[in-house]
């Protein structure tokens, strides 16, 4: 099978793949190493596992307990989040934190410690897990929380799945009274103008998050800010989306288009303030299945990285090479993190600004782009999100992890990706 | 709210089935091999919204168990609307070609227990005058294959046995539907290397719950597979032992 990540970039398969979806069966023994694989949603290579084993765990998706008054939901770790909505939406209930796509499971999610547009309240993925089962190679299983098992707990947030496998895992879900967003939104001309609108959007708004044109000469883009409103009615996401049925043979995305598409998006007739439904506030892109597949058969990067906000002069550097390498990027977006620390020893958010940015694969001029990209944000104290990458060098990603070192002994012996393989 | 009952329901077409089945708010009796695997499926059925789910642990083949089974499901239920057969085990040709013991083991797991469920609930639903009865026979049973021709053969007397049952019970009310499913990715299915031709679980699932609602008595799942069955029928047999299907 030629299993790709959702970057559609060219990998070696894996050479096994197995169904794993019985959550009281012990870990197969192979003679390679192995890894737990989801929904394929990561961009990059910690999900895939080239010439070793994949376990693939969508099947692990039962529901296992829901306390109605706590809102505490045990499920296992195959179960997506877009069933939880599905199930729990109806019913009043919301996820604490969920990323720009709802088709990952809930063991991605803890894995890759997701994050949300509203970590300036929450925090990350994390931080709303009570507690998990981790099955290690040898046969081990550890109820890990907090309180029990603490050390695991911080290693498997955020541990790229590298820790073993979790089996199940208790979230704490948020209470809704519609699925009714009240979005505003403002366009801004200038970093300066998205500090001053984000510090003040902070303090009164759960959600926000803002897009830009990195192609502008100078950074302008639009600003969100979302709450959920009450009183509306409790119905779950329109039907089945569009898809973009097959790979076109060469990239949708290029300079032309790009441009043409960002005048018109900063551009287009913009309500100061509107109410949406929490699917296209949320999940912009899950409206269209597979639009990875704009990019063409090479497939294509995304580039999201964190750098503290006493060093943001440095997004200044990095909008400029992108404008000056010509290769702009369709899907730029910002957003601070708040000071909630994340849970997990390897989580990517911390206090800062983040910025997200998918580049098509144009081989040795994106390449180098980055390189150039990397020593801006080192040199800021940033660090790249581990779940979008598949080119930093094992360098970058063992420095910009200060507790990397306290990391390394829960690595199962067994557990390993084609991301560990390259930066560890 | 219907009354379901569902052998065989650690099977991942039969679980499939049971989430949408619970979805609506139907109370289903799950019957399976395995206590820890029912019952976490059982505590998933519920919080996807079944009105109840109750289990019992049988094993198909031991044919005396069966009638106590029915007894309890329809006391748990408080009566039977459907009951849906999906058990099934895929045997490995090969070895069965070598074994005389282990052909008659799957001749008796995918063929003799199912008649012997289907006389039970067909003999049920004939007393009280109304019910459906599923049952999950294949593709493979539409014709001897040399690759899977043990499994097949049992399938296609499921086949036969439930065309005669459907015949003797259509006009007391009752409908009995033959699901034949082609290639499903499952667990069963594994060790196969999977091309277009394969289904989810979940798609299958979709056809059956709809089908029993239309009433219909045969039902190939993915539909295209009533074409590419119909074609290998009618091969004639003197080109098709010549044939490596």
């Amino acid at each position: 099978m030629t299993l790709r990540s959702w970057g559609q970039l060219p990998a070696q398969p894996a050479a096994d793949e197995r169904w794993w979806g019985d959550r009281s069966a012990a870990l197969p023994s192979v003679d390679g190493s192995m890894l737990a694989y989801g929904n394929g949603r990561s961009y990059g290579d910690v999900g895939l596992n080239s010439g070793a084993t994949l376990l693939h765990t969508r099947g692990l998706d039962r529901l296992i307990a829901f306390d109605e008054q706590s809102g505490v939901l045990a499920c296992e770790a195959g179960v997506l989040l877009d069933e939880i909505l599905a199930i729990f939406v109806p019913r009043g209930w919301f996820l604490p934190v969920t990323p720009g796509t709802r088709f990952v499971t809930i063991g991605g999610a803890i894995a890759n410690d997701v994050h949300s547009k509203n970590h300036h309240r929450a925090g990350s993925f994390g931080c709303h897990v009570r507690r998990f089962e981790l099955l290690r190679s040898d046969g081990c299983r550890r109820l890990c929380s907090p309180d029990e098992n603490a050390e695991w707990f911080t290693a498997t947030i955020g541990g790229l799945g590298l820790t073993g496998l979790i089996t199940w895992a208790e979230i704490r879900l948020r209470r809704i009274d519609g699925v009714s967003m009240a979005v505003s939104n403002t366009r801004f001309d200038g970093l300066d103008e998205f500090f001053a609108l984000n510090t003040a959007a902070e303090a009164s708004h759960e959600y926000t998050v803002a897009w830009i044109d990195c192609l502008a000469s100078r950074p302008r883009g639009i600003f969100m800010a979302g709450d959920h409103l009450g009183g509306g009615e409790l119905a779950v996401a329109p039907g089945k989306p569009l898809s973009l049925p097959l790979t076109p043979p060469f990239s949708l995305i290029n300079g032309l288009s790009l441009r043409a598409f960002n005048q018109a998006y900063y551009h287009r007739p913009l309500p100061a303030r509107t109410v949406t439904h929490y699917a296209p506030f949320f999940y912009p892109l899950d409206g269209i299945a597979r639009w990875n597949r704009l990019y063409g058969p090479r497939g294509f990067y995304q580039y999201q990285f964190v750098v503290p906000l006493a060093a943001r002069v440095a997004l200044v550097d990095i909008l400029a090479s992108i404008a000056a390498s010509e290769q702009g990027s369709f899907l730029a977006v910002l957003k601070t993190f708040g000071d909630v620390p994340s849970p997990g020893l390897l989580s990517f958010p911390m206090p800062g600004v983040t910025l997200a940015l998918d580049f098509p694969n144009r081989s040795a001029p994106t390449l180098a782009l980055f390189e150039r990209l990397d020593a801006i944000v080192a040199a800021a104290g940033g660090r790249l999100y581990a779940a979008k990458d598949t080119r930093m060098s094992g360098e970058f990603f063992q420095r910009s992890n200060p507790r990397l070192s306290e990391f390394l002994p829960f690595i199962d012996p067994k557990f390993s990706s084609n991301f560990s393989r390259r930066v560890l | 709210m219907q009354k379901i009952l569902i052998i065989g329901a650690t099977s991942a077409i039969a679980e499939a089935t049971a989430r949408l089945w619970a979805a609506r708010g139907d109370a289903l009796f799950l019957v399976g091999r395995r206590a820890g695997r029912l019952n976490a499926i059982a505590a998933d059925l519920r919080l996807r919204g079944a009105a109840a789910v109750g289990c019992c642990v049988m094993d198909a083949c031991a044919s005396e168990s069966h009638a106590a089974m029915l007894d309890a499901a329809v006391a748990a239920l408080g009566g039977l609307d459907v009951a849906l057969i999906a058990y099934g085990s895929l045997p490995d040709q090969k070895a069965c070609e070598a074994s005389v013991d282990l052909t008659l083991r799957e001749i008796n797991v995918n063929g003799l227990s199912v008649i012997a469920l289907a006389t039970l609930l067909g003999n049920k639903f004939a007393a009280q005058g109304a019910g459906s009865l599923a049952v999950i026979s294949s593709v493979a049973g539409d014709r001897g294959r040399q690759s899977n021709y043990v499994y097949g053969a049992a399938k296609g007397m499921v086949t036969l046995f439930l065309q005669g049952l459907r015949n003797r019970l259509a006009r007391l009310g009752v409908q009995v539907l033959t699901i034949k499913p082609g290639f499903v990715d499952t667990p069963m299915t594994a060790a196969f290397p999977k091309g277009a031709l394969w289904a989810k679980p979940d798609a299958i699932a979709r056809g059956i719950v709809r089908a029993i609602e239309q009433k219909s008595d045969e039902v190939y799942l993915p539909a295209f597979w009533w074409l590419i069955m119909t074609i290998i029928r009618h091969i004639p047999e003197r080109v098709f032992k010549r044939l490596s299907l």
